[in-house]
């Protein structure tokens, strides 16, 4: 490669075309001829299904062309709310959840949605289940409306149970369970399926309603940490024992997806998670149980009715620069019509669950979600944001905590207690060294004060 | 990133003029017209290096949460403080080091073996050599998503098929973590060392060698006595720029394992992305960065007095 | 050295550098053996890669199974479902972020390794060893300010973000390469350029650069090696339109269900364009990486 005047010049040439090509397609945002919107979502099935019927609102919006980014969960958490909070305007539509829609609500980084919906009766936004349009709300108007919604109950395999002469009561108890799951654990089949992988999302999901129903919480009124208080630490004690005896293998990187599978393909007899794995369970393609699971409310102890509240929702950030077309996106994915198309075009069991009180009474979905439809609704109406725990705290929100930090915190605490669970530290280790995290955090809240 | 403390006099090189001071040979305008052409790299490093060190300094005095907006306040040093009673924090700065060690001794071991096998003539040669410095080609991203689905994936990965005759059926992410991101790094600096070490074996004169092997030395006191100490300064090159590489590496405890099981495999590159992306929390994350580069400093005084004195100017003959 | 009476072959002046002894030693069944042993371990190293490249020609249902498919019907439906998911828009952010930013290296790091190869001086010796210690200094200590003045700069998602981010992490190591390279040149040559007033440049382009551009060559291909490969500042800094072919193929990673042989395709069609540069250029990697100490 020698250096002559030539090869330099081409050099140069190559590098004004590159920089030309890079200016239009790289590093710049679509302009002119169209209006695109950027949807950004999390990649479960039920939103993938969503973009393969796409096309349906092209069709219906002629001149906006739509743009998906989805993404696994942690990942869409993180560029969507790195995004949102700085303003980047990278995305005209965001799914978020309930977690973050009241906090962006209040600091303006949402659109508020309740203008649009006012305008659009047909929409019926009082159609959605109420607990999630308080959840989805601040200051009374909503910032992000519901897609699908799910709260958490028990699933058991009836055959498993009917085999193995094990019952429990209609509204068991959490001691009740581990010893069903006793019972029934096996060299072939383990009792229960918890989740154990690592993530506020994952593991402390379940975790955080066994905390609440052991009357446990995180902080008190005056936000100090409470994490190693004796509630707290019987629940937590009680979570890794039971998984660790009677749980499934691999527990400390087991998510929903992991256990989804064990419990459909007959592999773990009892799975506690959410309303929406129904999904999975009752699809015959997926599980070798549709049809043969069984439905109980989320276990309780000092306390009832914890059952989590948790729904993914889609809002517009404040810096994105088309709002109207992003609602026109919004309104076609998360109104009725949606539903029964996706129920006519993929099948009732594609349908999103647990947004709207309207799809339990459509005829297809009646029939498929008779088993568990009832459960489903009271899980959802009596999980309570605002006060999800026996004592009174400074923070809402049933599994998780809403406040900015709890995604940080969260995370460093449940690494803490799936690495108890794989058997690495003690409960006690884990849950000092979670309440020292909390403390930093809880000492920012005390400052303000 | 701030500068490390130049070690005092470092060896003039062979075949240089003796260093004077500048101001008795050369004028000053002739002095800038030799310092001039480093100008611009010299200030584009400043501006994007330095200066956002300096920021990183000021954010770690502040307890900021980027998403919890107001939330702005000057703390001084408590940062530090809890970043010193985080035992998270230790574990993962022994992680690193476990990280760093691990993988430059195996690779530079492997790589010894690849090069002394590669310092014949065979039928081949240029060929396997090609197949031998791929995996430090591929992609680290692909390699390590590679790792944990074709290889280490406990159900369905080669690695556990090929062990099955033996009875083995571990999972590997969950059970040995670090130990299976320390593999995939060294699948891809073994490469690197082997290229390094291989320069170093061909540029050995042969005569000397000729002339032990004719007086009887055995292969073995031959590799020991006159390779070996040859070979020294490249094996050394080859730990100092791996290590430099290593501690920023990322990509593969971000595919692999996520840093987990808890932060069993989690290294401060790692560690420090998860509180800053993840948590937003700035104030943290900062102070976590300033303890790592004062941690850094330490380590790399040592080795940059290796390396200057290595390989300044031209190489010495053997 | 001894003589040796024994009628011998012609010494050989091979770049190998082997003497008499040596080649009759070739024929050797030990050598044989050895040669054998030396194959498989490479097989052995190379074989992951090999196996990624079979999956990526796989059908799903073959991709994930236990025990693996090593026989099986190729098909290419994998390669067009990678296109089909937009692969342009990497691919074409690769490219560009990756030589813009070694053009850019070059054009800072030759000067600066230049005037560092010249009689040193002791401004200068600190100057190489800034140079050094930036890039041994933790990238992540600098991440979050440069996230934070990004972002206010509202330069995220945009492709010059990384070609500067990708100068910066390159040029030390650049410069101190090439400084190695211009260190073979003749004192005389690096003096009498530096001297020579009005022909400055002319004596530079026309008698020194021929000299040293296979180091910068060299140079080049580590640069784009490292550029290509780059994950932490792109999935970092960007998101949708400036997104790099790594963190293109972190999209293949879905939470549900196993898509090994999609995933392989993605990986393959990431990994290739360096891969085979290198391959092209393994005389230059060497040279480049044991900083000129062969020919």
């Amino acid at each position: 490669m020698k250096f002559s005047r030539r090869s330099v010049l081409g050099v140069l040439v190559a590098t004004v075309a590159l920089v030309v090509a890079g200016c239009s397609g790289a590093g710049s945002l679509t302009g002119g001829g169209g209006r695109e919107i950027t949807v950004a979502m999390v990649s479960n099935s039920q939103m993938q299904d969503a973009v393969a019927l796409s096309d349906q609102f092209e069709q219906q919006n002629p001149g906006v062309s739509v743009k998906f980014v989805t993404l696994s969960e942690n990942e869409a958490r993180a560029k969507i709310t790195a995004s949102v909070a700085t303003g980047g305007g990278e995305f005209d539509v965001v799914m978020i959840s309930n977690y973050e829609t009241p906090m962006w609500g209040e600091y303006g980084w949402l659109v508020d949605l309740g203008p649009y919906m006012a305008a659009d009766p047909d929409y019926d936004a009082d159609d959605f289940i109420p607990t999630l349009k308080t959840a989805l709300s601040h200051d009374g108007s909503m910032y992000s409306a519901p897609f699908y919604g799910e709260s958490s109950f028990l699933m058991y395999n009836k055959r498993l149970f009917a085999e193995a002469g094990v019952s429990l009561p209609p509204n068991p108890t959490w001691p009740e369970v581990a010893e069903a799951a006793a019972k029934l654990d096996s060299d072939r089949v383990a009792g229960i399926c918890l989740r154990g992988k690592p993530g506020w999302g994952e593991v402390l999901a379940p975790l955080n309603t066994v905390i609440n129903a052991y009357g446990g919480r995180w902080y008190d009124e005056d936000w100090n940490a409470r994490l190693d208080s004796p509630e707290v630490k019987a629940a937590v004690q009680f979570y890794v024992d039971t998984v660790r005896r009677y749980g499934e293998a691999g527990a400390s990187s087991s998510g929903f997806q992991e256990c989804g599978n064990l419990l459909s393909q007959g592999r773990v007899a009892m799975w506690y998670d959410a309303t929406s794995a129904v999904s999975v369970l009752e699809s015959p393609e997926t599980s070798t149980i549709a049809g043969d699971v069984g439905y109980l409310p989320a276990p309780s102890m000092a306390k009832k009715d914890n059952g989590w509240l948790y729904t993914w929702s889609l809002g517009i950030p404040s810096s994105s620069e088309h709002p109207d077309e992003a609602w026109a996106f919004i309104r076609w994915m998360t109104g009725k019509e949606y539903i029964r198309y996706v129920a006519e075009k993929l099948g009732p069991s594609h349908v999103p669950p647990g947004s709207r009180m309207s799809t339990y009474e459509l005829p297809a979905y009646r029939e498929l979600a008779e088993p568990f439809a009832e459960q489903t609704l009271a899980s959802m109406q009596a999980a309570n944001q605002l006060e999800p725990t026996l004592r009174p705290v400074p923070y809402t929100g049933v599994q998780f905590l809403a406040i900015p930090e709890f995604q940080d915190l969260g995370t460093r605490v449940s690494q803490q207690i799936s690495a108890a669970i794989a058997g690495q530290i003690s409960v006690d280790d884990a849950l000092a060294q979670a309440q020292e995290y909390a403390e930093v955090v809880g000492k920012s809240y005390q400052r303000e004060h | 990133m701030a500068t490390a403390a130049p070690p005092r006099a470092p060896e003039e090189p062979a075949g240089q003029e003796p260093l004077t001071s500048s101001r008795d040979h050369i004028s000053r305008a002739e002095g800038w017209r030799r310092r001039g052409p480093l100008l611009p790299a010299l200030i584009f490093m400043i501006v994007v290096t330095q200066v956002p060190f300096l920021f990183t300094l000021y954010y770690s005095t502040q307890s900021w949460n980027l998403v919890r907006p107001d939330s702005r306040s000057f703390v001084g040093l408590d940062n530090y403080v809890a970043v010193f009673r985080d035992n998270q924090f230790w574990r993962v700065t022994a992680n690193t080091v476990l990280l760093i060690v691990g993988t430059v001794l195996v690779s530079i071991v492997l790589g010894l073996l690849f090069a002394l096998l590669l310092d014949r003539k065979f039928l081949g040669r240029g060929v396997v050599r090609t197949l031998l410095i791929t995996p430090f080609l591929v992609t680290p991203v692909a390699a390590a998503l590679l790792w944990k689905t074709s290889l280490l994936s406990p159900t369905n990965g080669l690695v556990n098929w090929a062990l099955g005759p033996f009875g083995v059926e571990i999972d590997w992410l969950s059970e040995f973590p670090l130990m299976s991101v320390m593999a995939e790094l060294v699948w891809q600096w073994t490469p690197f060392m082997m290229l390094l070490i291989l320069a170093g074996l061909q540029s050995m004169p042969r005569d000397v060698q000729e002339a032990a092997r004719v007086d009887g030395a055995t292969s073995f006191r031959l590799f020991r006595e006159l390779t070996l100490p040859h070979l020294r300064r490249f094996i050394e090159l080859g730990a100092v720029l791996g290590a430099i590489y290593l501690v920023n590496t990322f990509d593969a405890v971000y595919m692999m394992t996520s840093g987990g099981p808890g932060v069993s495999s989690s290294n401060l590159s790692y560690y420090i992305y998860q509180r800053a992306f993840l948590g937003f929390d700035i104030g943290q994350a900062a102070a976590m960065g300033v303890v790592t580069v004062i941690g850094t400093i330490v380590v790399a005084s040592l080795a940059l007095r290796l390396i200057f004195k290595s390989f300044t100017g031209t190489e010495e003959p053997a | 050295m001894t003589t040796d009476t024994r009628p011998t072959a012609p010494v050989e002046t091979s770049p190998e550098g082997l003497s008499h002894t040596e080649i009759r030693r070739r024929r050797h069944p030990r050598q044989a053996a050895l040669t054998v042993f030396t194959w498989i371990l490479a097989i052995g190293f190379f074989f992951p890669v090999l196996w990624m490249v079979l999956t990526a020609f796989k059908q799903e249902s073959d991709a994930a199974t236990n025990p693996p498919t090593f026989v099986f019907t190729p098909t290419l439906q994998q390669f067009r479902d990678v296109f089909d998911a937009g692969i342009a828009t990497p691919l074409l952010n690769s490219v560009f972020a990756t030589v813009v930013s070694t053009i850019l290296v070059l054009l800072l790091g030759v000067p600066a390794a230049f005037a560092l190869s010249l009689r040193p001086v002791r401004k200068t010796r600190d100057a190489l060893f800034f140079f050094i210690s930036t890039k041994m200094l933790p990238i992540v200590a600098a991440i979050i300010p440069l996230y934070v003045i990004v972002g206010e700069i509202g330069m995220l998602d945009n492709i010059w973000t990384l070609v500067i981010l990708y100068t910066a992490m390159n040029l030390p190591i650049a410069v101190w390469m090439m400084r190695s390279f211009f260190l073979e040149v003749p004192g005389e040559l690096l003096e009498a350029a530096s001297i020579d007033g009005a022909s400055l440049w002319t004596s530079v382009r026309e008698v020194i650069l021929p000299l040293v551009s296979p180091g910068i060559a060299a140079t080049a291909l580590i640069c784009v090696i490292f550029s290509w490969n780059e994950f932490f500042f792109a999935v970092n800094m960007t998101a949708v339109n400036a997104q790099t072919m790594p963190v293109f193929l972190t999209g293949f990673m879905s939470g549900q269900g196993l898509y090994w042989a999609q995933l392989s395709a993605a990986s393959v069609l990431a990994a290739l364009p360096v891969v085979i540069c290198g391959w092209i250029a393994q005389n230059k990697l060497v040279r480049g990486l044991s900083f000129g100490a062969i020919k």
